[in-house]
């Protein structure tokens, strides 16, 4: 037993519901009591969907455990066969199927042959798998699942198509700015003069996989869902993938020299250098950016990252490399992908930490103090309770990180959005520098009280004056540091020479 | 309409129960706000954990007082040993909390490994000296609510048997006594008590709000009714007294589990009443309470029409509407009776669960309310199937469908008119004084449609092709 607070990622069904409603007529069926059809909730308030969520509960109540849940099941599949005539009926088992140990197998066989859809049975475990390893397992068992059945009709799609052409694999439903990632990275594709030739699984069709080996390469975004199925596709059908997120203005030039070498090794001759130069030098404004005086103000100031695999490395670099920025530490929940990470991340933080525990990563920035953290929306509240800005770059998240406006984080779009969330997070570099030249102007009399008040240290004239000109948002963590630094040397007037001493002691 | 005849019989269904609903462990979300000093342990897998972690929103973020006991692979296939894993957590839960109550909610897992919770709880509690309370609230045998109710229940055996005999020592334990006397000087007390008609002890149950607590007790002193106590009590360690013979009513239509518990096990009277939502339920609760008590009651039919009068505004907005019922929260019954008495008439109320015996007294007021109003009588069905329901709405065109979100935005695309169920549970409804709070929701969309009227964006989603 593990006390827990918070997760990171969902249970391992909900990953599976994920991919399941991603697709176009796909109905997922879940084995499950009554209100674990939580996941329709959020599908509906998140992404603010207009249709029905096609996930329905074959609910397991006193009676199933009683007598077995077969009838049921099989019932309520052949049903929805009828009702809503889907493609495929994806049964999805639960953390409570994973231990009634019914021979579901069995039950989705029995559906099948009164079923006119297909009716498959996702195999993942509750306790071995969480939800981005369940949903990265589960795009592969039905990318699979339409593969083999087309083979054995003879109907895969036959040769390549004839212009360059890409699958992107792993763009799926509720995840992170997946919708505005699909797009921007479309129009990539487009400015390439790389034909689109499937995107899976948000709004495929089960009938288009056949489709997929087709294509001249795959491309996967993200780290945590897809892998699977393009390292299936690269056995199968020897295609080559892609796995470099162009997340950030380096790592997408990068993925774009990649797809150019892979085009090219297949007789396409390609050249995009000119492309990338253009977009990063003119189009792009993250690198003019970078460039600029206000990133300048950014240079050396402390930040923390703590996110999934995909978004916390890709930030990371971004930041250290593309921004000058010091990244204390770098974090991760994808405990089970952890060494990826680690080798990603390394020569760009001071640290690493892996871990699912948000208790721990909230020490870990109350004890950094940075000046800015970029989390999911734990980070952000740990910001709020500590007066640290956070941006949000991966999920957890809640729905205003479902912008109805065009924000992507990938493609060169992308490193735009990136740029001002950065900028945002820092506290508005320019201001702030201007505010310590002048002094500060926020002085009005409560805050007086508010400091004064809530300190057993006493603080002179001078020193107070002079705190009160630290500027706002760093006030708080100068006025920590001088208590802490007096508190150990058994000071108990804070002076100006105590803040100095203080200020030197830690060097900043 | 002639008085002598009877009101029209409601007419019961059962459907399939595929419905959707929150899982019961939800009430750990209110009752942890409302019982200050309790601990809620959820005993369950990543499922219940990531449910409440969603539903609660923001609250999670404020530090609750509230955790998972995270089920490993090791609990499960028993190679660890319960005791000993509960032991080590709910140490860990006194060092860092001290609460003065740790409730273990069982759940859909602790049930089918068959984990013994009522049994190890005694034990430990004799251990660690914290009394450990355990409710069963899973999704396997309740809905939503009925969490509460088996909490609730769960807390009735740990109420203190006797009023201790120290007058000034039942004075402290009883809060809303406190509460009543708030600032008064002793002989004022005295003098007060006497305000109270002599009646034997009544106490309340259901979780609600402070203000809502203060509410009602005040409406029902204006009858010469004293309120010995309150379960819940706004810390564990002032539950009230129940003696046996003591009278007890419920304020919430979905606490049948603590209502039979005090009557079987503490030998309680039940006085059956509607329930206090919207001005005529509030006033038919009073009444009955009056009634059992042979107090004649006091200007509570001026009370009822100064409430409506001021209701007006919003009863206008709904006379002649329809609304129709999904089910998920065991309020339904007494939200559509109200309803129907401002003028709406209601084809259908789906409930997931229908006590017909502890909800008696609202069934017959709603069935008089119908005959009164003139509207048929809805058809009640227990465990809906919400596809079903679903064909039924496009059928029948409510004005208003009152579901939970899975529902809400795709029919708002449709054209349909929703109104999100579980606001109505957390939104204050109790009284003379929320009636409003009741109507300010369920007229929101209507009013929203006002403001829209004009645009044209009824549908959303292109017309579905017919099959
Ligand atoms: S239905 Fe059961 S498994 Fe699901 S959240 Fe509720 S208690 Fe947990």
């Amino acid at each position: 037993m593990k006390l827990a607070y918070w997760m990171y990622a969902g249970p391992a069904h909900i990953g599976t519901l994920r991919i399941a409603s991603s697709f176009k007529n796909v109905h997922a069926i879940m084995h499950a009591p009554l209100g674990d059809d939580y996941f329709n909730v959020m599908r509906s308030m998140l992404e603010r969907e207009r249709d029905y969520t096609p996930v329905t509960a074959s609910v397991v109540d006193r009676n199933v455990l009683a007598r077995g849940s077969q009838e049921k099941v099989v019932d309520n599949i052949v049903r929805k066969d009828k009702e809503e005539k889907p493609d495929l009926i994806v049964l999805t088992p639960t953390c409570t199927s994973s231990i009634l140990q019914e021979d579901l197998h069995n039950f989705v066989e029995r559906a099948q042959m009164d079923s006119k859809g297909d009716v498959i049975l996702a195999d993942v475990n509750h306790y071995r798998a969480n939800e981005l390893q369940a949903a990265d397992r589960t795009l592969d068992q039905i990318v699979q699942f339409y593969l083999e059945k087309a083979r054995k009709k003879g109907e895969i799609g036959e040769g390549k198509t004839e212009k360059p052409s890409v699958n992107i694999i792993g763009i799926s439903t509720l995840g992170f700015h997946n919708q505005h990632d699909g797009t921007e990275l479309k129009r990539l594709m487009n400015d390439l003069g790389i034909e689109v030739n499937e995107i899976i699984p948000e709004g495929a069709s089960v009938h288009n996989l056949k489709n997929l080996p087709r294509a001249w390469f795959n491309l996967v975004p993200y780290r945590e869902i897809g892998l699977i199925t393009a390292r299936y596709l690269e056995q199968e059908f020897d295609m080559p993938y892609i796995d470099i997120s162009p997340m950030g203005v380096v790592e997408t030039a990068r993925c774009l020299r990649k797809i150019q070498q892979v085009l090219n090794a297949q007789g396409a001759e390609v050249d995009y250098e000119e492309y990338i130069n253009n977009q990063t030098l003119y189009v792009s404004q993250a690198a003019w950016f970078s460039r600029s005086i206000d990133c300048q103000n950014l240079t050396g100031k402390k930040a923390v990252v703590f996110g999934d695999n995909t978004h916390a490395a890709a930030m990371t670099k971004i930041l250290a490399r593309e921004m000058g920025i010091h990244v204390v530490l770098a974090g991760t929940y994808c405990k089970y992908d952890a060494d990826w990470f680690k080798e990603q991340v390394s020569e760009y933080c001071d640290q690493i930490l892996i871990s699912e525990d948000n208790g721990e990563i909230g020490d870990a920035i109350a004890r950094i103090e940075p000046s800015a953290i970029f989390g999911t929306q734990m980070e952000r509240h740990v910001g709020k309770r500590l007066n640290i800005p956070c941006g949000v770059i991966a999920a957890p998240i809640h729905i205003q990180d479902f912008p109805i406006g065009y924000k992507p984080f990938l493609g060169y779009e992308g490193t735009n959005q990136i740029a001002d969330l950065v900028y945002n997070s820092f506290t508005l570099g320019m201001e702030d520098h201007l505010l310590e030249i002048f002094g500060g102007h926020d002085t009005k009399e409560v805050i007086h009280k508010g400091i004064s008040a809530d300190s057993d240290l006493n603080w002179n004239k001078e020193a107070k004056a002079e705190l009160n000109k630290v500027p706002g948002f760093v006030r708080g963590k100068v006025k920590r540091n001088t208590e802490k630094f007096a508190r150990e040397r058994g000071i108990s007037e804070i002076t100006l020479e105590v803040m100095y001493a203080a200020k030197e002691s830690v060097g900043a | 309409m002639t008085a002598t005849q009877a009101p029209q019989a409601l007419d019961f269904e059962c459907e399939t129960g595929n419905y959707h609903t929150f899982c019961p462990i939800s009430c750990v979300a209110w009752l942890y706000q409302k019982i200050e000093d309790s601990f809620f342990l959820v005993i369950g897998t990543k499922t219940c954990g990531y449910f409440l972690q969603n539903a609660m929103g923001v609250m999670i973020f404020a530090e609750p007082r509230y955790a998972m006991a995270e089920l490993e692979e090791g609990d499960i296939s028993a190679q660890l040993n319960d005791y000993e894993e509960l032991k080590r957590l709910c140490l860990q839960i006194k060092r860092d909390r001290n609460p003065s109550v740790i409730v273990w909610i069982g759940t859909c897992t602790t049930e089918i490994i068959k984990m013994d919770l009522e049994g190890l709880a005694p034990k430990l509690e004799a251990e660690i000296g914290i009394p450990i309370v355990t409710a069963r609230a899973n999704g396997l045998d309740y809905a939503f609510t009925q969490g509460e109710d088996t909490v609730l229940a769960a807390m009735v055996h740990k109420c203190p048997k006797q009023a201790p005999v120290v007058e000034e020592e039942k004075q402290e334990r009883n809060a809303i006594q406190k509460l009543l006397h708030f600032g008064r000087k002793q002989e004022d007390v005295a003098a007060q008590e006497s305000e109270y008609v002599d009646h034997p002890p009544l106490v309340l149950f259901g979780s609600m709000p402070d203000p809502v607590v203060t509410n009602l007790t005040l409406e029902l002193k204006k009858q010469g009714i004293k309120v010995s106590g309150w379960l819940p009590a706004k810390r564990y360690t002032e539950l009230p007294v129940i003696e046996e013979g003591y009278y007890v009513a419920g304020v919430n239509p979905f606490l049948s589990r603590t209502a039979t518990t005090l009557m079987r096990r503490r030998k309680c009277k039940l006085i059956g009443a509607p329930f206090p939502i919207g001005p005529d339920g509030t006033r038919a609760w009073i009444e009955k309470i009056c009634s059992v008590f042979s107090i004649e009651p006091k200007g509570l039919e001026e009370r009822e029409a100064q409430i409506w009068a001021s209701l007006e505004d919003y009863v206008k907005l709904l006379r002649g509407k329809s609304v129709f019922f999904m089910g998920d929260n065991l309020l339904e019954i007494s939200l559509a009776r109200f309803l129907i008495r401002c003028g709406m008439s209601c084809p259908e109320i789906g409930i997931p669960y229908m006590d017909k015996r502890y909800q008696k007294a609202e069934l017959d007021l709603l069935a008089k309310t119908c005959q009164e109003m003139g509207v048929p009588a809805p058809k009640i069905i227990e465990k809906p199937d919400n596809y079903n329901q679903i064909q039924r709405i496009y059928e029948l065109k409510p004005d208003l469908v009152i579901t939970g979100m899975a529902h809400a935005n795709p029919m708002e695309a449709r054209g349909i008119n929703t109104k999100w169920s579980v606001e109505f549970t957390f939104a204050q409804i109790h009284g003379f004084t929320n009636a409003r709070d009741v109507l300010e929701l369920a007229t929101r969309p209507l009013r929203r449609n006002n403001n829209l009227k004009e645009l044209g964006w009824e549908k959303l989603v292109k017309e579905e092709a017919k099959i």
